[in-house]
């Protein structure tokens, strides 16, 4: 097994199955009534979060707490950070407390690398800057998996804001290493050239949803990521939704058996439209879910065996 | 426990057809012992107990025409030697649907050795449910136990030194039956 997951590139095909499997025995355990499993007692996940995030850092919160690891829970408002600590202190002190996972979001892309350098347990990267997100990878994953029943030979379209998206790296590369067909839909401000060179040359890109849509198994909307946006990169965002936006008019061309994505928050109106995410074929929340499984899973993996 | 290499000098135990019978008479002790297995739920601890498990149910089946519910419980998650060994992949637990509150529970295992596997079992079956009383069936019963535990039912005891190693093979799972005992003086 690994020691850290920084990328969705850190895993190959048997590991990444072997946490999608894992993922689904931790699933199966959270239907019962005591919920808790005493397989990480003693062992400290520190969940490190420099940016804003609910889901991510619940769901890291509880799957820590239901293998019965202790969570310490860092956020940059309210600590030293805020008096000009840097990065590289924080993680010594955290070292010096003898963390034995640190879970990392950080607006700055390859914070995680940095800090995996400076602690000796495992790091988890949690979402850093516009570059990866490998447990929301693996969680879509599990759920486009539980759902359709494979990977293999899937055809996905992860459409919208792909330059600012640290979820569609991740799971490009993820997606691709687990045998399935990547499309990247977007306007052309927001895909960036070559990148499907760059992540994985089987992917392909379209600026054009509606010819797109026909062909897919899996959508996966994204967030436009405004709070990243510096320039304008589209006219305004009622073009953009009549250009990229899932509407029910859209979604009636996808095959009967496909579903809908994604990784939240949502902008309600925007990228989506509130009947289709709260559609039959959304598996919004089902997600969310499915996020404590695999989560469970990766820090089995990462902290369950001989250091 | 080190497992003896390869071309170590080995031992039958068990044949196909000895398996067999012992699995049979197994079956006919859990139907005395638990008056016709009313209330009784067969769970085997993966991996080879999951298919010995399956296959006791079907000899009561054939002996008394009853069906008794059977699943898997998995216990890798509570051990007590996982920071002794490199990660270990999750097996399956399957209960069957009636649940395991106020049942007779029977726990099948291939090997009785430390203990350890049984011990935790127990602390799973606790976080399951409350069966009404617990028992443990084994193939082989090698000795050497490091905790307070006995099984109910034994296949066959086989008296070890610590450097041996019993394995058992099953259809299911390796496609063959067989006990073999390997390693040590033979």
């Amino acid at each position: 097994m690994i020691k850290h997951l920084r990328s969705a590139a850190d895993l190959d095909a048997a590991t990444a199955t072997l946490i999608l499997d894992t993922a689904g025995e931790m699933a199966a355990l959270a239907g019962r009534e005591v919920k808790k499993l005493p397989t990480l007692r003693g062992r400290t996940v520190v969940n490190l979060f420099y940016e804003d995030s609910t889901r991510t850092r619940i769901s890291f919160e509880a799957a820590a707490k239901r293998l019965s690891a202790d969570v310490i829970n860092f956020s940059a408002k309210g600590s030293s950070v805020s008096k000009g600590e840097s990065l590289k202190d924080t993680a010594l002190t955290l070292q010096a407390m003898g963390a034995d996972a640190v879970v990392i979001r950080h607006p700055a892309s390859g914070a995680p690398h940095r800090l995996a350098a400076w602690v000796d347990g495992s790091v988890v990267n949690a979402g850093d800057g516009t570059h990866e997100h490998p447990t929301q990878a693996l969680l879509d994953a599990y759920t486009m998996r539980s759902r359709l029943g494979r990977l293999d030979g899937l055809r996905v379209a992860i459409v919208g804001d792909v330059l600012h998206s640290r979820v569609a790296r991740s799971n490009v590369l993820l997606l691709t290493t687990l045998g399935a067909q990547v499309t990247l839909v977007g306007p052309p401000t927001l895909i960036p050239v070559d990148i499907a060179a760059a992540l994985s040359p089987q992917t392909k890109v379209s600026y054009d949803l509606d010819s797109v849509l026909p062909d897919m198994d899996v959508v996966m909307m994204l967030r436009v990521q405004t709070e990243r946006m510096q320039d304008s990169y589209f006219p305004s965002s009622r073009e953009y939704s009549r250009r990229y936006g899932l509407d029910l008019a859209r979604m009636r061309k996808l095959p009967e058996h496909a579903i809908v994505m994604h990784p939240g928050p949502m902008n309600r109106g925007m990228e989506i439209t509130p009947e289709v995410a709260d559609s039959s074929r959304s598996t919004i929340v089902e997600q969310v879910a499915n996020g404590v499984s695999a989560r469970m899973a990766v820090l089995y993996l990462l902290l369950g065996g001989k250091a | 426990m080190a497992s003896p290499r390869a071309d170590a000098p080995s031992k039958i135990i068990l044949s196909a057809s000895d398996l067999q019978r012992v699995v049979d008479r197994i079956a006919h002790q859990i139907l005395e012992k638990t008056s016709g297995a009313t209330g009784t739920v067969l769970l085997g601890i993966p991996t080879r107990g999951a298919p010995l498990a399956q296959r006791l149910a079907a000899r009561i089946h054939a002996f008394e025409g009853i069906d008794v519910p059977v699943g898997s419980l998995d216990i890798t998650l509570y051990r007590d030697d996982l920071r002794l060994q490199a990660t270990r992949a999750l097996g399956k637990t399957e209960l069957p649907g009636g649940g395991i509150d106020g049942r007779r529970v029977v726990l099948v295992d291939d090997v009785l050795f430390s203990g350890r596997t049984v011990r935790a079992a127990l602390d799973a079956l606790k976080d399951e449910g409350r069966p009404s009383s617990v028992q443990l069936a084994v193939l082989v019963d090698r000795g050497h136990r490091e905790l307070p535990i006995r099984a109910d039912y034994v296949g066959k005891n086989i008296p070890t030194s610590l450097s041996e190693s019993v394995r058992v093979s099953l259809t299911e799972i390796d496609g063959l039956d067989e006990v073999k005992l390997t390693g040590g003086d033979l």
